[in-house]
């Protein structure tokens, strides 16, 4: 033993460390490797080893910057990690401190949207069955959107053009940077709760995937699948797909095109209108042209022509029949009886009282012959309406030639 | 005749039902008259509400109690 110093683990240790810590290189280090034997723990924080062909190095990620991450780690995957290199004494082995991370190749929120898209597919989340229809005619629209920008103009300049009766509910969220996602989230779900629209567009106008990526949020996805409103998700530019797309009930390729596809369209609407009224008129000629007809072939019936003649025949007629039943004997009462029903039965659909039930009145002249035009009348005539259960004498107050009882009263 | 509260919504329902009435023709010549009345009274309301439409843009404000406000908004637009 020569006068050396011997140090204790500890002091070897701590000097290690200072020796480390005082290196400027080592203080802010990136590292390419592959992850393997990626654990978390559930103080929140991220133990892993980077790997490369030779050699390996371990790694901590502490809560703080790991809950910062935008993907998933996963073992095999190539990243770069952002760090410094201590000591961990305890263990007296050195290791990364990771203060980020980003996937290597790839952009990180590229992978970040691939994962969760996976996932969320998986749990079901895209599918068709759970999306809910539009409603055709919406009275309140609640949009969900930054209060500035262009994207909300858009939407309310298009909602007011094509169907100004819908009233615009705005919900004012910031739609970029890290509280974006809650606030949509959030005014997603406040408009459920207050029922406060039937419809929703939630969006914004186009930008960097950066910019967008609020609308790439599983909280947000999560608030969109869980609307009972159905939601239209009109995000950046036509190309930009988000997960918020694929969750909504509608997906729109712009702002403007989130309000198209919101309303209906006046112009057509007017369009719309304006061929009932066509179709109205078109029925409205058949029916009067049918029932003319109908008139036509009632009036030249005999039964209109002297009713009461014909039914004291009718009468004489079924006492006839009714005293030759009684006479005849057992064997042609059935014969009889059929006969009976069926002239009877003719009898009523021929009777002046069914027509008169339907809303035909007979009018009659003062000596009474049936009235078919005021051509045998004149002023002062006395005439004698009979309705099915009742008559009224009128005096003809005016003859008014040509006029049609069709035309509007 | 239309009444006052329909909506517009309503209003085409309704005109919907009154053309599939007065196409199948069975109705009466009294009821396909005052069904024509209805509708054409309809369609001038629904022309008349697109017309005289004003729309109306609201900002809510999470109240105090949580309860949603409505503030008005601003368009920055004459439309």
């Amino acid at each position: 033993m020569d006068e050396r110093k011997v140090y204790s683990v500890t002091e070897l240790n701590q000097y290690v460390k200072r020796l480390l810590d005082d290196d400027p290189e080592l203080s802010e280090v990136y590292v390419g490797g592959e992850l393997s034997n990626y654990k978390i723990y559930p103080s929140g924080h991220h133990y892993f080893t980077l790997k490369d062909a030779e050699g390996s190095l371990r790694c901590v990620m502490f809560r703080g910057n790991a809950s910062r991450l935008r993907f998933r780690p996963e073992n095999g995957m190539k990243v770069i990690a952002l760090g410094r290199v201590a000591v961990f004494p305890r263990d007296g082995a050195y290791q990364l401190y990771v203060s980020d991370l980003t996937v290597y190749g790839a952009g990180d929120l590229h992978v970040a949207f691939e994962q969760l898209k996976a996932k969320l597919y998986g749990e079901g989340l895209f599918d068709a069955s759970h999306k809910k229809p539009i409603p055709r005619f919406p009275a309140k629209i609640a949009v969900i959107t930054s209060s500035a920008g262009a994207a909300v103009r858009d939407i309310i300049r298009v909602l007011g053009k094509r169907y100004p009766l819908a009233k615009v509910i705005l919900l004012p969220v910031r739609v970029q940077g890290e509280e974006a996602p809650a606030e949509i989230a959030g005014a997603l779900r406040y408009a459920n709760r207050y029922r406060v629209a039937e419809l929703i567009i939630a969006g914004r106008g186009g930008g960097s995937i950066e910019d967008l990526w609020a609308f790439n949020d599983e909280r947000v996805a999560r608030a969109i699948y869980d609307s009972e409103i159905p939601v239209i998700s009109a995000v950046g530019h036509e190309p930009d797909i988000t997960i918020a797309d694929f969750v909504a009930d509608l997906r729109a390729a712009t702002p403007s095109n989130g309000a198209e596809l919101a309303v209906p369209d006046q112009m057509e609407l007017r369009e719309a209108v304006a061929s009932y009224e066509i179709r109205f008129s078109q029925a409205l000629g058949r029916k009067i042209a049918a029932e003319r007809q109908r008139v036509k072939d009632l009036s030249a019936k005999r039964v209109l022509q002297s009713p009461s003649n014909y039914l004291d025949d009718k009468r004489l007629l079924l006492d006839n029949l009714r005293s030759r039943l009684v006479l005849t004997g057992e064997k042609s009462v059935s014969a009889f009886r059929h006969q009976y029903i069926r002239l009877a039965s003719q009898l009523d659909a021929m009777s002046p009282l069914k027509v008169l039930g339907r809303g035909y009145a007979i009018a009659k002249s003062e000596n009474g012959t049936v009235l078919k035009s005021a051509e045998t009348l004149k002023k002062g005539d006395a005439v004698t309406v009979l309705f099915a259960a009742d008559a009224v004498d009128c005096t003809v107050e005016q003859i008014r030639e040509g006029e049609s009882w069709q035309k509007k009263n | 005749m239309a009444k006052k509260e329909l909506t517009f919504e309503q209003s085409i329902a309704r005109l919907d039902e009154i053309v599939r009435l007065l196409e199948r023709g069975d109705a009466t010549l009294e009821n396909s008259l005052s069904l024509f009345e209805e509708g054409t009274a309809l369609i001038r309301r629904c022309g008349k509400l697109l017309d005289t439409a004003e729309q109306k843009v609201v900002m809510l404000k999470k109240g105090a109690d949580g309860t949603p406000e409505e503030l008005p908004f601003d368009t920055g637009e004459t439309v």
